[in-house]
C-alpha cells in the first residue's frame, strides 16, 4: 500500500527516556507493528532513570528495534510513507539519538519527516484503542513526567486548560514508592500494594490551587506522606505500606479524577480520556469510569501497551501533523522542555 | 571507491566524502551551534554540490569516539541511520587515530592528539610512524606526559601535539615532557571528516582484502547479507561511541558511592526521581 492509495503508513521512533521504541501505524490508528525496548530492569538499580545510560541504550538499540518495526510490520522502507519521531520533550540526549536516527533515515530514503510532541502523541493513543474517537474532548495526560489536563478540539488543536504546579502525578508515586522501599518504577509497585489496603485508613489532605480550578498541586500531599513516615519511623510504630498506598493513591486519584470532571462539565463536553504512563493506573480508571458514568459522560483510556512510552502513539500523532501539511527538515533539533499546543 | 565520513566527537562538525585517497568533499564547522543541528544539513549541501549521492557510497566511516558522550551519539546515530536506509557497512574509525593519521604520514615525531576530557583529564594516544606507542585512555595530564617520557626516553626525541587539549595544557606539556615539543598548525590540529574518511578508507580497503571481495560486491549484495563483518568495518546495529568512561552513576555504583535509592532519608526522597544530568556530556 502507498499514499496513492490513500493509505498514509507512517514509521515511528520515540526515545525521550527510557524505553527505545518504533513501530509502524497506517492512517494514524491501524497499529502494524509496535515494537519498544524497555530498560527499565538496568534503570532500577540506580532508583531511577540515568539519562547518560539511556541514551548510551538508545544509540545501542535503535536500529535493532527499527528493523523489528519493519519486519513485523511486513513492509520494508518501501512501504514507509513518511518517517516521524518524538522531539520533546524529555531527556535531551535521549531525544538526540531519535532525532539524529529519524533525519538520517529521512534523508537517505527521501521520505518526509514528522516531529512529534511526545504529550501529543500520549493523547494520540486513544486513537489507536478507540477507533470511532473524534475531538472534542477532555483529555488528563499523567505521567512520570507530566500532568496535564487539556481541551482537545480538533486532531491539532490542544488547548491547555489546567497543568501541576509542582511535582507530576507520577513523579510523586515513584517518591512515595522510594520512601516506602518499593523501589522503582513507583507507579505499578504502588498501585499493586494499593489492592491490600484500606483507602480510608490515613486522612492526606487534597491540594487545591485557589484560583485555578483545573490546576493540580501534589507537593502538599507528598510532603503529608512523607511526615506520616517520618512521625511513624521516630515513634518506632510500623507502617502499614498496603494501607498507606492506598490512602496516598486514593488522594492522586481523587485530585485527577475531580478536576477533570469539573473541566468537562464547565466546557460542556461529555467525552473524557486519560492518557498517558499513569492513565495505566488500575484505580485511575475506575474512579474516571464511575465518576464519568455519574455524569452521563464517556470515559475512554488507551490499552495499558499504548499507556507507556511507544511509537505507535508518535505515528498516530504524525499522521493527523502529516495531513495538516507539517513537515520537518534536516534542520529538525530535540526540544527537551517543549511546551504543550506550540 | 567512496567513503562519506562523519566527525562530531567535540566542538567541530565534520562532513567528507573520499573517493580511494582523493578528497572529493569536506564541510567543517566550529560554532555554537548543536551538532544535531549542523550534521545533516551540511550532509546535504555537501553531496548537492559535489554532485554525489548516497547510492554512491560504499561505506559510512564515523569519528566512534572518545570525545563527547552526546556529539559522538549525534554522529552515531546519524550514520545508523544512513546505513540503515541505504544498506551500507560502518567503518569504525578511532577519534585519536584519525587525528593523527595525515600528520603521522609525513612525520617521524611521536604524534600526540590530545582532547580536553575536563575534570583535569585529557582524552590521548601516542603515535609513531603508523605504530601505537601510548593506547588511547583518559587520563591526568601528568599521567599523560610521564607515560610519553617512559614510552619515549631519548632527550632527542620530538613531540607534536595537537587537539582541543592543547591550549588548556600547552604550559604543562612544555614544562614536564622531556624533548622537543611543538604544537601543529591551526589547520591540521583539530578533528576533521577528511582524516576519518581517508583512514577510514584504508580500514576498508584492508577489510575488504582480508575477506576477498570488492566494494562493488559489498555495495550490491547490502550489509545485511555480508557476514564477514569485524570491529573495524560492521553492520550498523552493532555500531556503538568509545566513551572510555563509564556514565557517573555507574562509575558510583562500582566504587559503592552511590546513594541508596532505597533508604528512608526525607532529603534523598524529595531529591527526585530522575537523577540530574550533571554536565556529563563529556
Amino acid at each position: 500500500m502507498t499514499e496513492t492509495e490513500n493509505n498514509i503508513t507512517i514509521l515511528g521512533i520515540e526515545s525521550s527516556c527510557d524505553e527505545t521504541a518504533a513501530a509502524v501505524v497506517r492512517n494514524g490508528r491501524e497499529v502494524l507493528s509496535n515494537v519498544i525496548s524497555s530498560q527499565i530492569d538496568i534503570h532500577t538499580v540506580y532508583g531511577g532513570v540515568v539519562p547518560e545510560i539511556a541514551s548510551r541504550l538508545h544509540c545501542e538499540n535503535i536500529n535493532g528495534v527499527i528493523r523489528l518495526a519493519l519486519k513485523e510490520a511486513g513492509l520494508g522502507f518501501d512501504g514507509i510513507d513518511v518517517i516521524a519521531v518524538t522531539k520533546g520533550p524529555g531527556l535531551v540526549g535521549a531525544l538526540l539519538v531519535g532525532v539524529s536516527e529519524a533525519k538520517a533515515l529521512a534523508w537517505a530514503l527521501h521520505k518526509p519527516l514528522v516531529g512529534v510532541h511526545h504529550i501529543e502523541g500520549h493523547i494520540a493513543a486513544n486513537y489507536i484503542t478507540h477507533a470511532d474517537l473524534e475531538p472534542p474532548y477532555v483529555c488528563l495526560v499523567v505521567s512520570g513526567g507530566h500532568t496535564h489536563l487539556a481541551v482537545i478540539r480538533g486532531y491539532r488543536e490542544f488547548e491547555l486548560v489546567g497543568r501541576t504546579m509542582d511535582d507530576a502525578a507520577g513523579e510523586t508515586f515513584d517518591k512515595v514508592a522510594r520512601a516506602v522501599g518499593l523501589g522503582y518504577p513507583g507507579g505499578p509497585k504502588v498501585d499493586r500494594a494499593s489492592r491490600e489496603g484500606d483507602p480510608h485508613a490515613i486522612e492526606f489532605p487534597r491540594g487545591e490551587v485557589r484560583d485555578h480550578p483545573y490546576d493540580f498541586t501534589f507537593s502538599g500531599l507528598k510532603s503529608a506522606v512523607l511526615n506520616y513516615i517520618n512521625m511513624a519511623q521516630m515513634k518506632g510504630e510500623e507502617i502499614n505500606t498496603a494501607d498507606l498506598c492506598a490512602s496516598f493513591q486514593k488522594a492522586v486519584v481523587e485530585s485527577l479524577v475531580s478536576r477533570t470532571i469539573r473541566c468537562a462539565e464547565s466546557f460542556g463536553i461529555r467525552k473524557v480520556a486519560i492518557a498517558g504512563g499513569v492513565s495505566a493506573n488500575s484505580t485511575l480508571r475506575e474512579s474516571m469510569r464511575e465518576a464519568c458514568e455519574a455524569k452521563g459522560m464517556e470515559c475512554l483510556y488507551p490499552e495499558p501497551v499504548y499507556c507507556t512510552d511507544n511509537a505507535a502513539m508518535i505515528a498516530s500523532a504524525a499522521y493527523f501533523e502529516y495531513l495538516d501539511g507539517v513537515r520537518d527538515d534536516a534542520f529538525l533539533n530535540a526540544e527537551p522542555n517543549l511546551k504543550l499546543g506550540n | 571507491m567512496k567513503i562519506l565520513a562523519i566527525e562530531s566527537s567535540a566542538l567541530v562538525a565534520s562532513a567528507a566524502i573520499v573517493e580511494d585517497d582523493l578528497l572529493k568533499a569536506e564541510f567543517t564547522v566550529n560554532n555554537k551551534l548543536t551538532h544535531s543541528e549542523t550534521l545533516l544539513p551540511m550532509l546535504e549541501s555537501m553531496t548537492k554540490i559535489a554532485g554525489i549521492s548516497l547510492e554512491d557510497i560504499d561505506a559510512i566511516a564515523v569519528s566512534a569516539g572518545p570525545g563527547s558522550f552526546t556529539g559522538l551519539r549525534i554522529g552515531a546515530a546519524t550514520a545508523k541511520g544512513l546505513a540503515l536506509a541505504a544498506g551500507l557497512p560502518i567503518i569504525r574509525v578511532s577519534t585519536l587515530q584519525a587525528m593523527a593519521y595525515s600528520l603521522s604520514l609525513i612525520s617521524d615525531d611521536v604524534i600526540c592528539p590530545v582532547m580536553d576530557a575536563r575534570r583535569g583529564q585529557v582524552y590521548s594516544a601516542a603515535y609513531r610512524s603508523g605504530a601505537v606507542l601510548l593506547e588511547e585512555e583518559a587520563r591526568d595530564i601528568h599521567a599523560l606526559t610521564a607515560a610519553l617520557n617512559e614510552c619515549v626516553p631519548e632527550e632527542d626525541s620530538c613531540f607534536l601535539f595537537l587537539g582541543d587539549g592543547v591550549p588548556v595544557h600547552s604550559e604543562t606539556l612544555a614544562a614536564e615532557i622531556q624533548g622537543d615539543v611543538a604544537f601543529a598548525p591551526a589547520g591540521l590540529n583539530r578533528q576533521r571528516a577528511a582524516d576519518v574518511a581517508l583512514l577510514g578508507s584504508v580500514l576498508y580497503t584492508k577489510w575488504l582484502q582480508k575477506n576477498g571481495i570488492n566494494a562493488a560486491d559489498v555495495r550490491s549484495r547490502g550489509a545485511d547479507n555480508i557476514d564477514c563483518f569485524d570491529e573495524a568495518v560492521m553492520n550498523s546495529d552493532d555500531f556503538a561511541p568509545e566513551y572510555l568512561r563509564k556514565s557517573q552513576a555507574e562509575r558510583e555504583l562500582e566504587d559503592g558511592t552511590l546513594e541508596d535509592a532505597g533508604r528512608h532519608s526525607l532529603k534523598k526522597m524529595q531529591s527526585g526521581l530522575i537523577r540530574p544530568e550533571k554536565a556529563e556530556t563529556r
